[in-house]
């Protein structure tokens, strides 16, 4: 084993198992903790597989064997679900009540790092309830297999079991997120509900899918807390620092502070080729404004987003493909879409449809503004995600359209230069634009760059999308709703239709 | 063995500590002396590389608190504002833990444990659980934690609060006998005359700023003035005042006494006794009338 790891290596995990060891010692001396768990490991699995056994009888008396069979697997997940519940009050304890016992400090001024630490209590926090899960799921299936000689298929053992683990880890890493954002355990219990109702929430949607026996749509669930866990351990490991712990002692809402920080990144920086423009006319200083903004800002603001735009241009990408997909799946009757039919008193009529906006320069440029500002909006409470995926829905249905007029005769790319491509040129950039600062505000709680704080980050995101959205996307947008109405119609009725 | 030079740590919009900067050598113990939310631990906190420095250099053993705070930490004993024990646990489970943090082997952090609670009056509360523990017991449990690993330095945030009068002198001269051994310390203190009696040197922090550092001493002369000496004697004064004025400027006097001020005893005072003894006028006493460092403090912090 020395071989795999370098000495050093093995003594830093040994000192996590030092952490890890005195953190579990400490909480299985806890009665309040202890107790539950011993009560949800043995006797509430052994209550459900005994309430199972009668559940079975009853419905085959009806013969509705289905419904037994069902409630089985269903028990199965709750059985492993109550123990791992532990995770969260247990995380929340050892995080933000050694902070207010003021028993972290002696730990913060050892040789481990911040990663030790984050990992020892991490893992502290979840080895019982996932033991007590895991020791409940055996009791539980150990009772059905001497009753009833039930056994579960191998692929339902082992997704309960990742679940069980998944959401395990879910609660506890985004109780660590809660911990480093309170200062005291009541505070974090308060802030806790951010965890408990989407895990209640995911937990009955669970409930339904196992009644369907849908184990295809867990794996999917699995996938999704897969990628939550991640972001949440990421997200962990950064705020889960000295500075964090020991800098945020007021749980106070400084607005003052929050503006002044704010508004700091609204202090243009004039720039004209070189010239000094703070010395010259007023028309020169507005033109430097421009410049220094057009020129300097926005362009460093844009590398900045380099990543959000990759994954922009991945979910771009996605659309095309799910666009396609749905065209083959569900291919249109030739009837709905003959292009040869198309007239200018089409377009004038499109706003009959509920659901289209007014066919307006105004009509369609608040539309798209007002779907942008959704979209930022989503993007804050969803990691950026949402943001994505209200990019992705229109450019998926323009892609479906553009697949079944292929599939009807008709040449793609003219469908697509003439009904996408003039408004298109502008409205494409600036739903992008307005989509990857989306995303890198909602992403801005996960890693805050070195020296700064999620907060600082976060409020430069907001700053700096404000600024994109402002001094691009909107004028882009006008610009794509003047094309979309006067230009666009003629460039199709030209390419297809008839005057 | 600590060098700081212009530290300073911000906190969003607010500055803990602005440009602060001392040393304190091997062998030295520095009092910081401040009031409540004036930066102290702060700044203690940054030179045990718990807090990352906004700006300037903490040179601490050796290793830049910035850029090596593992090996600051390894270096470093902190006694904590709290002690911050784990009640659950037993005393030698506890000083096992942190020893094993340390990387002391589990019978070196033995040995040494039980030498240093030996020291401090402590070996019978070892197997207890720490939730049995006085505060005072408490406090000397968590010193003796900063200590197990026998660090080079020591940072002391207030040691003997909490403690009776017997466990508090245990505690100090515990500290004594570390400076003895070539320890660098720093020490916070509300506890002036604890301060005074401990500390080499003191440094008065206010707002994040150091407002004066010095010896007990240099303080006192450079914020109370000169040494006034006290005279006193076995007869009236009414004769001996003439005598005494031609040598030095009388503040004050009272039957059989007087007072005056002096830049230079060593040379003043051998003189005047002598003059004294020549007119034979019995003399009592010849002391420095002693001023408090409560008298410093009080002064520096109204002056800031």
């Amino acid at each position: 084993m020395a071989a795999i790891l370098p000495r050093e290596k093995w003594a830093e995990i040994h000192t996590v198992h030092i952490l890890v060891r005195r953190e579990i010692r400490d909480t299985l001396r806890d009665w309040r903790i202890v107790t539950p768990i011993v009560i949800l490991t043995l006797f509430f699995p052994a209550l459900m597989s005994f309430i199972a056994n009668l559940a079975l009888d009853w419905v085959a008396r009806y013969g509705a064997p289905i419904i037994g069979e069902r409630i089985i697997p269903f028990l199965l997940m709750v059985v492993g679900f109550f123990p791992i519940s532990f995770s969260l009050v247990i995380a929340l304890e050892t995080f933000v009540g050694e902070k207010e016992r003021n028993s972290l400090e002696p730990l913060l001024a050892t040789p481990l790092t911040d990663t030790q630490l984050y990992l020892g209590k991490m893992l502290a926090a979840m080895a019982p309830p996932l033991l007590a899960a895991y020791l409940g799921f055996g009791v539980y299936l150990g009772g059905l297999y001497f009753f009833e000689g039930w056994t579960p298929e191998l692929e339902l053992l082992v997704l309960m079991v990742l679940l069980t683990t998944a959401e395990g880890l879910v609660m506890v890493s985004a109780s660590v997120v809660l911990s480093s954002q309170a200062t005291s355990v009541r505070a974090a219990n308060l802030l806790a509900s951010f965890v408990i109702v989407p895990m209640a929430l995911l937990l009955q949607g669970e409930a339904l899918i196992m009644f369907y026996a849908n184990y295809g749509a867990l794996w999917w669930i699995l996938l999704f807390l897969v990628v939550v866990d991640i972001v949440l351990v990421r997200m962990g490991v950064h705020l889960f620092n000295r500075e964090e712990l020991l800098g945020r002692e007021i749980d106070e809402l400084n607005l003052g502070a929050i503006w002044r920080t704010f508004k700091a990144h609204f202090v243009w920086k004039r720039w004209f080729f070189g010239r000094d423009v703070a010395q010259g006319p007023a028309w020169l200083k507005f033109l430097g404004t421009l410049c220094g903004l057009y020129l300097r800002e926005l362009p460093t603001i844009l590398r900045r987003s380099w990543l959000a735009f990759v994954l922009v241009g991945l979910s771009i990408a996605g659309a095309v493909l799910v666009g396609y997909d749905m065209a083959s799946r569900y291919p249109l009757p030739t009837e709905a879409l003959r292009l040869e039919e198309v007239s200018p008193a089409m377009f004038t009529a499109l706003p009959k449809l509920g659901w289209l906006p007014r066919f307006t320069p105004w009509g369609i440029f608040s539309n798209n503004v007002r779907a942008l500002v959704l979209a930022w909006l989503l993007a804050i409470f969803s990691f950026g995600t949402l943001a994505v995926a209200l990019l992705m829905a229109p450019l998926a249905v323009v892609f479906f359209f553009a697949a079944q007029a292929a599939r009807l005769g008709y040449d793609p790319a003219l469908f697509l230069t003439a009904f996408v491509l003039p408004h298109g040129l502008f409205e494409l950039p600036a739903a992008i634009i307005a989509t990857a600062l989306a995303v890198r505000l909602g992403a801005a709680f996960m890693s805050p760059p070195r020296g700064m704080t999620v907060g600082e980050n976060w409020l430069r995101a907001l700053a700096e999308f404000l600024k994109a959205f402002l001094a691009l996307t909107l004028p882009l947008l006008a610009l794509a709703a003047v094309v979309e109405v006067y230009v666009t119609p003629l460039i199709v009725v030209k390419a297809f239709g008839h005057w | 063995m600590i060098e700081l030079t212009d530290l300073t740590k911000k906190f969003d919009d607010f500055t803990a500590v602005s440009r602060v900067t001392l040393s304190v050598a091997a062998g030295e113990i520095l009092a910081l002396l401040g009031p409540n939310g004036a930066g102290k631990t702060t700044t203690v906190r940054m030179v045990g590389a718990i807090l990352r420095p906004t700006e300037g250099r903490a040179i601490v053993a050796g290793y830049d608190v910035a850029t090596h705070p593992r090996e600051v930490r390894r270096r470093v004993g902190f006694l904590t504002e709290h002690p911050g024990l784990y009640l659950r646990m037993r005393g030698r489970e506890y000083l096992e833990f942190f020893g094993g943090l340390m990387g002391l082997e589990p019978q070196e952090t033995e040995r040494r444990a039980a030498a240093l609670l030996d020291k401090l009056d402590m070996r019978e509360a070892w197997d207890r659980r720490m939730g049995t523990y006085s505060k005072g017991m408490r406090q000397k449990m968590a010193l003796v934690r900063a200590l197990l690993h026998d660090p080079p330095v020591l940072l002391l945030d207030e040691p003997t609060s909490a403690m009776d009068p017997h466990s508090a002198r245990l505690v100090r001269e515990a500290i004594f006998r570390l400076r003895d051994n070539r320890r660098a310390i720093i020490l916070c203190t509300h506890n002036l005359s604890e301060a005074e009696m401990l500390a080499d040197r003191i440094a008065i922090i206010r707002r994040g700023r150091i407002v004066t550092c010095g010896t007990p001493a240099e303080l006192k002369r450079r914020l109370l003035g000169p040494p006034v000496m006290e005279l006193r004697l076995a007869c009236s004064v009414d004769g001996v005042l003439g005598l005494v004025s031609n040598m030095v400027k009388v503040d004050e006097y009272g039957d059989q006494w007087l007072r005056y001020t002096t830049t230079d005893p060593q040379n003043t005072n051998p003189p005047l006794l002598q003059i004294l003894a020549s007119h034979r006028i019995p003399v009592l006493t010849l002391s420095e009338v002693p001023r408090s460092l409560e008298e410093v403090y009080l002064r520096v912090i109204e002056e800031a």
